[in-house]
């Protein structure tokens, strides 16, 4: 299960980020930083190597000792990172390719609220409520 | 059927916001009219190309982006692909609407060449969010030289 969710604005600052409640939740917060170079790195190499690449979701970004840690960029240069428990170790690929969709769908929907001024911090309801049934998976 | 009656009302929503929009207005802030109008129309096209580009692949360059404002985006709002797209490669990009949508219901030749701009406005608004959501900074405009048609020109911004 996701441990912390994350979406990242075009211009690099969080827009909304929650973890599971632990002593540590800065850890996450480094480690979703830290990501955001290798998403970088990922991206700019778009077109050396065009036929694969072009999909949204960038796979596993990085694995630390603990985490996994995983990306998606929205054509809007939105980027979602979920990083999962190392520890569950019969995730499958396709299984995050589809949280990560229903994260974008919710992201979408969102952003049609009249109330929200793109690029503000995230504070619906309905959008928490999709990232937590996300961490609260099996 | 379904598709036939949205496309309706879309267009009798778009025309009932512009003369709503022109109503209120004072005699002296006419001009703010058309702003509002381009204003609304990018706050639309921001949220549409969340929308519509969560399928597509990622685009490789401006021109994917331009091609895809030409196909996808103009067939999902419009229901019809752009007739010509015309680039000079340095950042200008012309895009012709044989038939425009909102210009259909106005009869053709010179007479009411002068309302055109007002109906006009919105969809350059929308064409300019949905690019500046892509990363794409410009400044559109639109051109009417025969009734139904319809030509926008996209002028990209480098900073």
């Amino acid at each position: 299960m996701a441990v912390c969710v994350a979406v990242i604005a075009k211009e690099n600052y969080p827009l909304f980020i929650k973890t599971i409640p632990t002593d540590n939740e800065l850890k996450f917060y480094y480690t979703v930083h830290t990501s955001l170079d290798v998403v970088e790195e990922k991206i700019s190499s778009v077109g050396k190597n065009t036929n694969d690449m072009r999909e949204l979701y960038l796979g596993l970004l990085y694995p630390t000792e603990d985490y996994k840690v995983y990306g998606y960029v929205t054509n809007t240069k939105v980027k979602f990172v979920i990083i999962m428990e190392s520890s569950n170790t019969n995730l499958r690929d396709n299984e995050i390719r589809s949280m990560f969709r229903k994260l974008h769908g919710a992201y979408s929907d969102m952003l049609c609220n009249p109330f929200y001024t793109p690029g503000e911090n995230i504070t619906s309801r309905s959008f928490e409520e999709v990232v937590l049934a996300m961490m609260q998976q099996d | 059927m379904a598709q036939l009656s949205d496309a309706v009302l879309f267009e009798y929503l778009h025309i009932e916001i512009v003369g709503y929009i022109h109503r209120c207005a004072d005699e002296n802030e006419k001009d703010h009219c058309i702003a509002k109008l381009e204003s609304l129309g990018f706050r639309v096209g921001q949220s549409l190309v969340e929308r519509f580009t969560r399928e597509s692949t990622r685009f490789k360059d401006e021109l994917d982006t331009m091609k895809f404002i030409c196909k996808d985006f103009w067939n999902s709002v419009y229901r019809k692909q752009i007739d010509n797209l015309r680039t000079n490669h340095q950042g200008v990009y012309v895009l012709q609407d044989n038939k425009f949508r909102f210009l259909t219901q106005i009869s053709n030749g010179k007479q009411y060449m002068d309302v055109a701009p007002k109906f006009l406005a919105f969809p350059c608004g929308m064409i300019r969010g949905a690019l500046a959501n892509l990363g794409v900074n410009s400044v559109v405009t639109a051109e009417v030289s025969a009734m139904p048609a319809c030509k926008f020109q996209i002028q990209i911004q480098r900073t």
